[in-house]
């Protein structure tokens, strides 16, 4: 934990080595983030209701993911960015050292300007846990806490699948952005939207739906069931595979050799 | 020996190049696949829940958005080239300038070759899919053949726009020194403001007014919607006059702020 504070430490401080190039970096995530919730505001500006879904209700939706995806961008972005660390070499020197690979991967890059997304997210959030006309009680908070934990658990899991592929593929396989941005991008609607073979999906291909529609139907009371609440647990368990098929990957790395 | 055969070279050489890429462009396909199912699914809940308050015919809607997979990469307004980048702020563009070219035509040719190879891959079997898919998901033929004829001629237009777009943004980096800023920020409000997100009949009226003057609106916007007939009589000749506008505009300014800034360029040496 304290190398992992000194490595957070060192970034930070590379990051804001050109503190103009990084705000305006932040800026843009936060705008990027913004776009995505202003096509939210416009559709229900226009259409009021989706699915028997409120605009607050879908916002809670819409900010928790976009909290939990950034937060990963963020601090895993050395998975994200794995095949320049494999393909120029940067990996063998990792093994080398006498610390576990995935925590020193982890510690390899952080990028700080996602955080603006995190900060929009954030204030979205802020207005929506009041606004969405949910009656907050503990096993709610609980469960509003378990969906961000989810959330996170979910997106650093794919980043790990997307570096566990590239043992074998050496460039990124880009098949797996598809979940990682589609998870983003469509994760802000509550997934029964999008029909019920999609909703079986993102339950259980890719848990998406476990740290929003299922959790959101007990916070906004529409089901007092258990399974509901403690269902961003499952989302934990998608660490599970994903490390894994990373050691499996691991085990078969063969360096590139530059 | 004719002016433009040099060009035509590097526009030759630059698709050809960009080619090469077809796994990558397999993987991009699986993605417009199912980028396009989702927002139809996405749109048909909320023509569901207020059909009233939809401001498109729903056909309309799918070839919309069938048609911005099948050529996200002639339009996307994140696209830009490392290399150009890398050549302004490390200094390469020297050698860049050595050659008995124009600098912005040069890399202007480039942009749209790069383009056009990325969505010559990825086009064709995005919409061979689209129009085989059942009602509603499936795309529709254009209104009639002058319509199809407006769409390609605007579809072209839209590319030199497009790629005069972020030739402003390279222009820019000779001053700026860092493209990472600037770059993000005029991407994420390029997408919003050409209808890349949710497209335009969906924003209020007011600000849709405002957002179709802009030249972002002239991108993929107006030829995607002259094709289902969604604009379509006097709105067509308004569209088409604005687009020529900017792109006539746009085209200049590039150059201009290009003059100016290789005229003071000091590159330093190493």
């Amino acid at each position: 934990m304290k190398l992992y504070a000194k490595y957070f430490s060192i970034h930070l401080r590379s990051a804001m080595q050109y503190p103009a190039s990084f705000w305006m970096t932040f800026f843009g995530q936060f705008l990027t983030a913004f776009s995505a919730f202003l096509s939210i505001y416009f559709l229900f500006d226009r259409f009021h209701a989706v699915e028997g879904f409120s605009y607050q209700e879908v916002l809670l939706c819409f900010s928790s993911v976009m909290l939990s995806f950034s937060f990963s961008e963020c601090f895993f972005r050395g998975f994200d960015r794995f095949p320049s660390l494999i393909g120029n070499g940067q990996f063998d020197r990792i093994l080398s050292r006498p610390r576990s690979a995935v925590f020193q991967v982890l510690c390899a890059q952080m990028d700080f300007s996602r955080l603006g997304k995190f900060l929009q997210a954030a204030v979205v959030f802020c207005y929506a846990v009041p606004a969405s006309g949910v009656e907050w009680t503990l096993p709610r908070v609980l469960t509003l806490c378990g969906m961000l934990l989810g959330g996170v658990a979910i997106f650093s899991g794919l980043f790990l699948f997307y570096a566990g592929a590239t043992f074998f593929t050496i460039e990124g396989l880009e098949v797996l952005n598809i979940f990682i941005y589609g998870g983003r991008e469509f994760g802000s609607y509550p997934a029964v939207i999008y029909g019920r073979a999609i909703l079986k999906f993102w339950t259980f291909v890719i848990p998406m739906a476990m740290i929003q529609y299922y959790p959101l139907l007990f916070l906004l009371g529409r089901t007092d069931s258990l399974l509901n609440a403690v269902s961003p647990l499952a989302a934990l368990l998608f660490l599970v595979p994903a490390y894994l098929f990373w050691r499996f990957g691991l085990r078969h790395y063969r360096s590139t050799g530059s | 020996m004719d002016f433009t055969a040099k060009y035509r070279a590097i526009f030759r050489i630059r698709f050809l190049n960009g080619l090469q890429y077809r796994l990558a462009a397999l993987a991009g396909l699986s993605t417009q696949f199912f980028w396009g199912f989702m927002e139809i699914l996405l749109f048909r809940a909320f023509y569901r829940a207020d059909a009233a308050a939809f401001p498109m015919e729903f056909p309309a809607l799918v070839s919309y958005i069938w048609l911005q997979q099948a050529f996200l990469t002639l339009y996307q307004s994140w696209y830009f080239e490392n290399e150009i980048f890398d050549a302004i702020t490390g200094g390469n563009v020297a050698y860049e300038l050595c050659r008995p070219m124009n600098l912005y035509a040069f890399w202007f040719t480039r942009g749209m070759a790069n383009r056009l190879s990325k969505a010559a891959l990825r086009c064709l079997p995005v919409l061979l899919v689209a129009f085989l898919l059942p009602e509603p998901y499936g795309m529709t033929l254009p209104v009639s053949l002058p319509v199809f004829l407006l769409f390609l001629a605007t579809m072209g237009m839209a590319l030199l726009l497009a790629v005069s777009m972020t030739m402003l943004i390279y222009g820019l980096t000779f001053y700026t020194m860092s493209p990472l800023g600037l770059r993000t920020i005029f991407s994420s409000a390029a997408e919003f403001c050409s209808g890349a997100l949710v497209p335009l009949p969906f924003l209020p009226e007011k600000m849709q007014e405002v957002l179709e003057l802009l030249p972002f609106a002239s991108v993929q916007n107006l030829p995607f919607r002259i094709y289902s007939g969604d604009i379509a009589g006097m709105e067509i000749v308004r569209g088409v006059a604005l687009q020529i506008f900017w792109t006539a505009s746009l085209t200049m300014l590039g150059m201009w702020i290009f003059r100016n800034a290789l005229k003071r360029a000091v590159v330093q040496g190493g």
